[in-house]
């Protein structure tokens, strides 16, 4: 049983940061997902300081306060410090995730968070944390909390899928459209925002990061049709959510760690897949050359 | 207070070595690290350091070592690996640069994780302190480890000043430096090299995840100092071992805090601090700029429009009402009351009670401002063909900028002129 949770955990979070990941890529934003999930340390841990708790409302505060601050920090050395934006980006979330560290380090025995923890989260213990209503066993709390957040993104993308996608590709034939091109990028960062917060405690922080981006790309190489992109985006990332269970335990290591090795995987056969396509591809164009070649001189 | 005596004296033999070798890979760092500032990589530094994880994993568990240079040989690997990665990534695939990075950022980090945690359960005991690259092992560093990453450390200082020329061609101007007979590719590929390189000693002090910043958070501090690239490499440095030697300072004090995010939060509140008060480009030294330019053209102004004054009646020197200026010129009264203070300072104009009158030297300098300003209108209309009614607000603008060599140059040039495109007298020197 435990085995079935684990692997719904990361098959959760997979999906979730799947469809996300597919519209940050098209935007060319990947590594925002990457800032955020630093960025968010010194929330999350003020907030267990604050509230003594790992609830996810006040986790959520904090680590809303902070992505706000992280971007505002961005915004001032590059706007006004007129820092360039790679190194601004690079400046504010290697500084906030310091001081997150920090503060584990300094409160490590009010709070209920270790460095390791921060980092590659903790998806084995995720089935004895378990939510009990009326004496009755209703499965592990976290599990129902990715569910709730895997259905308000699904909505979220179902309902603004017109929007996403038309922002997506082209902002500016959007602006032109009139649809409102700020709404759309603040409301996929905020999507992004929840889904690594709340996937931070079972998958940590790089995690999140790998299934933001690795399965997207893996999908992005296979396909140019954004709903099958999106489709092939979840499945790579689920197979690697359930690939990455068993490879750690046969080997006796990580399971996220293994979660994401799988990810490479993938990706590496998809590179290897679109070679052999280019190459058929290339075969059969320069087939059709030939022959339209011969026929042409042909009697 | 006792205790940073303690430290400076360097009386514990242990706090000397790890200062020493946090010293040399902090500077080596921050030598390194203003290349790739300067050369916009800071996330591929980022991807890099995460990618090192891995090949100390993997050095480790071929050596069954912790021996440093076995360690560093495994993590220059790797991490060359990520970085040809990410060049293959972007050039053979639609992928673009961002999502190459991301993606070889987290597999290879993952990877690490998953290595790492092997180790760790295979129950050998000489793997304790393995997981210290994550965030750093400064205070635990050994004479070994200090030897070998120090030499490193000199060993890339060294070739950086060797090299500085070709370096510095290739980052601001990669085309000329071809053009010149300078090897851009071999050039390139040894900066990739020595980047690698820092970060895989880096590491050490302050862990994978937090190395980007100790390579290229001193260069952006630093070039808020300077404009000069020697400077802001030493500078750089500077930074990066003032910052190195607080972090040590603060974990030795207080042995429960960790070495690398001190450093790093150190660092970060160096740059803050430049960003606000650098000399070059800082926000307080261009809002001051910004002030003395504005005080600068609000004195012209007002000395201009008493010149206008004096030239309806003859008279420069008569004082004249607030409002009378008020009424030729619109200047808010806060504004026109701060000018004259300011040129009252200088020795320009005479202020009793609600009048003002221009002194000699003030007659002179608004005589100058109204030149300037008429000769630009005649040069837009003759040179420029613009029509007479258009080239008041430019010269307005421009009035305040030419310089007495290009006045003398725009005199030279329309031959002296007489009156201005409005038939206003062009007033040369000891007109009035």
């Amino acid at each position: 049983m435990d085995a079935f949770w684990i692997i719904l955990t990361g098959a959760l979070v997979a999906a979730t940061c799947g469809l996300l990941g597919c519209f940050l890529l098209l935007r060319k934003m990947t590594m925002v997902g990457d800032a955020i999930s630093h960025a968010v340390l010194p929330g999350i841990v003020l907030a267990y300081l604050v509230a003594h708790t790992r609830a996810s409302l006040p986790m959520l505060i904090g680590a809303a306060i902070f992505g706000v601050l992280t971007t505002i920090i961005i915004e001032i050395l590059n706007k006004k410090g007129k820092l360039q934006i790679d190194a601004a980006i690079g400046v504010a979330f290697t500084w906030l995730f310091a001081i997150g560290v920090i503060l584990v380090s300094a409160f490590a025995d009010k709070v209920d968070l270790d460095q390791e923890c921060v980092l590659y989260g903790e998806i084995a213990y995720v089935p004895l944390n378990t939510w009990i209503v009326n004496g009755q066993n209703m499965g592990p709390q976290t599990v129902w909390i990715l569910s709730i957040n895997f259905v308000i993104i699904l909505l979220y993308i179902i309902l603004g899928y017109r929007g996403l996608q038309l922002t997506s590709f082209d902002p500016l034939f959007a602006a032109t459209l009139g649809i409102a091109t700020s709404f759309w990028h603040y409301s996929l960062m905020s999507a992004v925002s929840l889904t690594t917060v709340l996937s931070f405690e079972s998958v940590g922080a790089i995690m999140v990061v790998a299934f933001l981006v690795g399965p997207p790309a893996i999908a992005y190489m296979l396909t140019d049709n954004l709903p099958k992109m999106l489709l092939l985006s979840v499945l790579s990332g689920i197979l690697a959510a359930i690939g990455g269970y068993f490879l750690s335990s046969w080997v006796n290591g990580s399971i996220a760690g293994a979660m994401v090795s799988c990810i490479g995987l993938e990706f590496i056969i998809a590179l290897l897949i679109k070679k052999g396509k280019e190459k058929t591809s290339m075969e059969d164009a320069a087939h059709h050359i030939r022959e339209a070649g011969f026929s042409k001189h042909s009697p | 207070m006792g205790n940073l005596f303690e430290f400076l004296l360097l009386d514990d033999p242990n706090v000397r070595w790890v200062l020493l070798a946090v010293v040399l890979m902090s500077a080596s760092s921050g030598v390194v690290g203003t290349f790739t500032f300067l050369r916009k990589r800071a996330l591929i530094g980022d991807a890099i350091s995460h990618a090192i994880l891995p090949g100390i994993c993997l050095a480790f568990m071929l050596a069954q070592t912790k021996n440093p240079f076995f360690l560093l040989l495994g993590a220059f690997t790797t991490g060359w690996l990520g970085l040809f990665c990410i060049d293959m990534i972007t050039a053979r695939t639609k992928l673009k640069p961002d999502a190459a990075l991301g993606l070889v950022l987290s597999v290879f980090y993952g990877f690490g994780v998953l290595l790492l945690s092997i180790i760790q359960n295979s129950g050998n005991a000489a793997q304790s302190g393995l997981d210290k690259f994550l965030f750093g092992k400064a205070a635990a560093m050994v004479q070994e480890d200090v030897m070998v990453f120090g030499l490193f450390s000199l060993v890339l200082i060294s070739v950086v000043i060797y090299f500085f020329k070709a370096f510095t061609l290739i980052t601001f101007d990669r085309e000329y430096a071809g053009t010149i007979g300078i090897p851009v590719k071999r050039m390139e590929l040894l900066i990739s090299v020595l980047t690698v390189f820092a970060i895989a000693i880096g590491i050490q002090a302050v862990g994978v995840i937090l190395m980007a910043a100790l390579l290229i958070t001193p260069a952006a501090a630093a070039r808020y100092w300077t404009e000069n690239l020697k400077w802001m490499i030493f500078l750089s440095a500077v930074f990066a071992i003032f910052a190195g030697m607080m972090g040590t300072f603060i974990s030795y004090t207080l042995p429960k805090m960790p070495t690398g995010p001190w450093i790093v939060t150190v660092l970060s509140l160096l740059t803050v601090f430049s960003v606000l008060l650098g000399k070059k480009r800082g926000i307080l030294y261009e809002l001051q700029t910004q002030n003395r330019v504005k005080k600068q053209i609000l004195g012209e102004n007002i000395l201009k429009c008493l010149y206008h004054l004096g030239e309806t009646d003859d008279a420069y020197q008569r004082y004249r009402a607030f409002d009378l200026i008020q009424d030729t010129r619109s200047i808010p009264t806060r504004d026109l009351k701060r000018g004259l203070i300011i040129l009252q300072k200088k020795n320009l104009v005479t202020v009793t009670g609600k009048e003002v009158a221009l002194t000699p030297s003030g007659v002179e300098e608004g005589r100058r401002v109204t030149k300037i300003h008429r000769l630009w209108e005649i040069y837009l209309t003759k040179h420029m063909q613009l029509p007479s009614d258009h080239v008041h607000e430019d010269a307005e603008a421009i009035e305040h900028i030419i310089t007495p060599e290009l006045e003398r140059e725009l005199e030279k040039q329309l031959e002296y002129p007489l009156v201005d495109p409005h038939a206003s007298p062009v007033p040369y020197k000891g007109k009035e």
